[in-house]
């Protein structure tokens, strides 16, 4: 498949960092530095130039394109690099916007802007941290077949009940499937033998119970409690969208942000939320507040520096978690180092998003465990694949020994998969995939 | 701009003129009684063709018709005052009882058009029916004109918090008020119709049945006319005392829904009932009627000790709260002779007031709930200083000048009450009436608050009668400046309203 990217950022060039390896993929950009570091990098057709001009589109090779990706961080250029795409030839176009503004005209009609598939970053940001909150110990959570399965990536607490444990004593979760375990950034498929050492992740596929229950297992018994208090600090449009989707999941999070204007704004649209006009990096104040007593803070605000100021203060005061939306690619593991919890990338979400989209025409949706070491994906199986009609068994045995059959779900109901399970034609299996075993995937389900 | 004045006073006074002019049709209503009772005819004809006359007018005093805030004003207070002087015509005309007296004849006039209820008949029998169908067209017309006032016009000009009310579109246009306003009228003109329709058919059908014999077409009609726009004339001396229980029982329902924002009414009528579970202002508008009905119903039953059916208890209790409160004015029973507990608390009702957007007076259940909210409010950003917290109606954040507009509105009117006491008092005292002070006050709220009796000397089964000349013409005022929302009246006086 031909994909062209236009915009060589950190979102661009991850997307197609990702893709490059088993797709054809152009990349467009105005910075002729950004445009010859790729051509070091990766395995991919650099083309410098202006992606919202014709000439440049059709020297990319647009006509041939099969999906145009823009990437680049202007909202609006992206829309017009879909037009013009769309305009030249008939390509599947992704645009990426920040303002949700785009995203509301969009949903509209699917296609506003001649745009197939937008993904707005603050929207998927807000989205994975909210997801974040729900599984207090996860690290990473994706949904699979419109929510009715989860992949979840736990860290496993050295003081948790199953710390220590293999994983045949450890699972005994209904519908749950042990799908990896990562011990430094390498991803292993689990025997019933291998045992759970504190501090390795584990992967779980299974239905969103499931995962709970095993969230709870895999704490440390003290953070056991359930969520409760939220501070999230920053009112901007992520820390907006995510004090919403907490909202409409019945929690009634407190919101600091400094300008008074936007704080009334905010106010008005967030009718649970107790919005409160102050500076978040006073320490005095969030003293006086008593963040101290959150069982999670989230720093959304416009600088990294100041999310990590503000994680730190809240930590040392006493709070639960802090999960910080880092800007900047290089702060994340070291800020994750320091003291926040969670640094989530907006970029990197957002290329993960895109990626996820894009992959395999099949495949429906896509999560990146580790990156370049393993993925998740849902496939819908149809009659030429090797599992149609057969019990996994067998089928197995036509695969790759590393792949891991997660969950399938057949007509909005979620099968666990054990050996003599009868996968049909129609059915939607979520795998754990690692790199290597990739393009055999693709070809045979 | 003419000769100076910052408001074009023509064009308030033409529209004015175009009101007047179309009363001659009203007053059809009571000639043709008047001509099938063989009564005095000249009390409707004369006004007929003096309406004919100075409404064509006025009407000409103005080409334009663009109505800006300060004619729009201008306008309103007029309209109330001009229909209140057509309409003490047939009374003076007519020359019968205490009516006769110009003074009274206007207040008679004015507490109908301001659908308030309160009256200085001292003997109803000597007057003609159709002049009691008079009192009451008075009253429906009062009640459709603020029903109209309240729904296209002071929600424009941003009235005491009036733009608050549950409009079905928000259009904020104060330059062109008239394409709104006849759009809103011709659709709750309808509304108004079909209610006065319905009860008129459910009283008339008591009396078929047998359980309302005193409740003849004639009374069935007078009554509708003054239940839906909360107003409580009645032909009747004993006020609705002289009518069955069931009579009663049915007026009820309609006094609390003529006193519901007819706006919900309509969402009602159009399948949307959950509207009126949604609606803040309506919860607490029930919940206030329910606790109130609830405690003096308590008070009467321990009044009356054993003995007594519970059921006169009850709806008597239910009736007058309901009466007060939604600002109607009837009368179930004397509740003069009720104890000085359970009359204190219908004196507390008066205060309270129905939903806004509909006929009912007082300061409105909408206000106090916004009073309470904000309260609220600042008790919460008292504790936490840096919240910021929007009050909410109904989920809707109110902005912090509505918020004060409607603090202000609901202290001025308690202000006016406060005043309008003092005067009641220092008059009665200069021709040497006595009065007590909970007269005084009942009688002031009464009638600013647009309710019809007080307690005492203007009790229910009495009348205004009693009180000075010039008492009864001050409350003639308060009841103008009550009904159309006190600034109407209040910006007039200012002089930065008049000069450029």
């Amino acid at each position: 498949m031909r994909v062209l990217i236009v915009g060589a950022g950190e979102v661009g060039s991850s997307i197609a960092a990702d893709l490059s390896d088993s797709h054809e993929v152009v990349v467009v950009d105005v910075d002729a530095d950004y445009v010859e570091q790729l051509q070091y990098d990766l395995d991919v057709l650099p083309v410098q130039g202006d992606g919202t001009e014709s000439d440049v589109l059709e020297e990319a090779g647009v006509a041939d394109a099969d999906i145009v990706i823009a990437s680049t961080d202007d909202d609006e250029t992206n829309l017009a690099v879909c037009g013009t795409a769309a305009t030249l030839a008939d390509p599947f176009t992704i645009a990426r916007v920040q303002k949700t503004a785009y995203l509301r005209t969009w949903r509209r009609t699917q296609r506003a802007f001649d745009v197939d598939f937008m993904v707005c970053t603050d929207l998927l940001t807000a989205q994975s941290i909210v997801r974040l909150i729900e599984f207090p110990t996860a690290t990473d959570v994706d949904p699979f077949s419109s929510g009715r399965v989860q992949m979840a990536e736990f860290e496993v607490d050295p003081e948790s009940e199953i710390a220590g444990q293999t994983v045949q004593a450890a699972d005994r979760f209904e519908s749950l499937t042990f799908a990896a375990v990562v011990e430094d950034g390498e991803a292993t498929i689990p025997t019933g033998e291998t045992v759970l050492t504190g501090g390795s992740k584990v992967l779980v596929i299974g239905t969103p119970d499931s995962v709970e229950s095993f969230a709870a297992a895999v704490a440390p018994s003290s953070a056991a409690a359930s969520v409760d208090d939220i501070v999230v600090v920053g009112g901007g449009q992520q820390g907006l969208l995510v004090a919403e989707r907490l909202e409409e999941r019945g929690f009634r999070p407190r919101l600091i942000e400094h300008d008074e204007t936007r704080a009334r704004d905010l106010a008005e649209q967030l009718p649970k939320t107790t919005v409160m006009a102050h500076d978040a990096t006073d320490a005095d104040f969030l003293a006086a507040e008593n963040v101290g007593d959150a069982d999670v803070v989230i720093a959304c605000l416009d600088s990294d520096e100041k999310c990590l100021l503000v994680s730190l203060l809240s930590k040392r005061l006493g709070a639960g978690r802090a999960i910080a939306s880092i800007e900047t690619p290089e702060y994340v593991s070291l800020f994750e180092t320091v003291g926040i919890d969670v640094a989530v990338n907006p970029r990197e979400v957002t290329a993960e998003e895109i990626t996820r989209f894009t992959r395999e025409r099949r495949a429906e949706n896509v999560a990146i465990v580790e990156p370049g070491e393993a993925e998740v994906l849902e496939v819908e199986v149809d009659d030429e694949s090797v599992l149609a009609g057969r019990p996994i068994r067998e089928a197995v045995a036509d695969l790759p020994s590393e792949v891991v059959i997660g969950a399938i779900t057949r007509d909005d109901t979620v099968i666990t998969p054990r050996g003599d399970t009868v996968v049909e034609v129609g059915d939607h299996v979520v795998v754990f995939v690692p790199t290597g075993a990739q393009a055999a995937i693709a070809e045979k389900l | 701009m003419s000769g100076g004045l910052r408001v074009d006073w023509r064009v308030s006074c033409s529209l004015v003129g175009t009101v007047v002019k179309w009363l001659w049709v009203p007053l059809c209503l009571p000639l043709v009684l008047a001509l099938y009772d063989g009564t005095a005819l000249t009390p409707f004809l004369v006004p007929m063709a003096l309406t004919a006359v100075v409404g064509f007018g006025l009407e000409r005093l103005a080409e334009t018709r663009d109505l800006r805030a300060r004619e729009a004003f201008l306008m309103v207070s007029l309209t109330w005052l001009s229909i209140a002087l057509v309409g003490a015509v047939p009374f003076v005309v007519a020359g019968v009882g205490t009516l006769a007296h110009p003074v009274y004849a206007l207040f008679e006039a004015m507490s109908g058009v301001t659908t308030t209820g309160a009256t200085v008949v001292t003997d109803f029998g000597a007057h003609a029916r159709a002049i009691h169908l008079w009192r009451a067209t008075l009253q429906w017309l009062g009640g459709l004109g603020i029903l109209v006032l309240a729904t296209a016009v002071l929600s424009q000009l941003s009235v005491g918090g009036a733009q608050l009310m549950e409009t079905e579109s928000q259009a904020q246009d104060v330059d062109k008020l008239t394409p709104r306003m006849s759009n809103t009228a011709a659709l709750l003109w309808k509304i108004y119709v079909a209610l006065t329709a319905l009860l008129v058919v459910l009283l008339s059908g008591l009396h078929v049945v047998g359980l309302a014999p005193e409740m003849t077409p004639y009374d069935a009609l007078a009554h509708a006319f003054t239940t839906i726009s909360t107003s409580g004339f009645s032909p009747r001396g004993t006020s609705i005392a002289a009518f069955s229980p069931a009579v009663q029982w049915t007026l009820v329902p309609f006094m609390i829904v003529g006193a519901t924002s007819f706006v919900l009414i309509y969402a009602v009528s159009r399948g949307n009932v959950g509207r009126l579970r949604r609606s803040d202002e309506f919860r607490f508008y029930v919940g206030v009627l329910a606790f109130f009905a609830l405690a003096v119903c308590a008070i009467r039953a321990l009044d009356a000790g054993p003995g007594v059916p519970f059921e006169r208890t009850a709806r008597h209790a239910v009736f007058q709260v309901v009466s007060i409160t939604t600002t109607t004015g009837y009368a179930s029973t004397d509740f003069n002779t009720w104890s000085a507990s359970a009359k204190h608390l219908l004196f507390v009702c008066m205060f309270i007031g129905g939903m806004a957007g509909s006929t009912t007076c007082s300061i409105k259940a909408l206000r106090w709930l916004v009073v309470i909210k904000s309260f609220r409010r600042d008790l919460f950003v008292a504790t936490t200083p840096s919240a910021i917290r929007p009050v909410r109606l109904s989920g809707e954040p109110i902005d912090e000048e509505t918020v004060r507009d409607i603090y202000a509105y609901t202290l001025i009117s308690l202000l006016f009450f406060g005043v309008a006491t003092i005067f009641v008092v220092l008059d009665a005292a200069r021709v040497g009436v006595v009065l007590t002070e909970f007269e005084a006050m009942s009688a002031a709220a009464s009638t600013f608050f647009n309710i019809g009796p007080a307690f005492g000397v203007a009790g229910p089964m009495a009348n205004y009668a009693g009180f000075p000349t010039t008492t009864t013409f001050v409350m003639t005022l308060l009841m103008w400046v009550g009904r159309i929302e006190i600034l109407p009246v209040l910006v007039l006086l200012t002089p930065s309203f008049w000069r450029s």
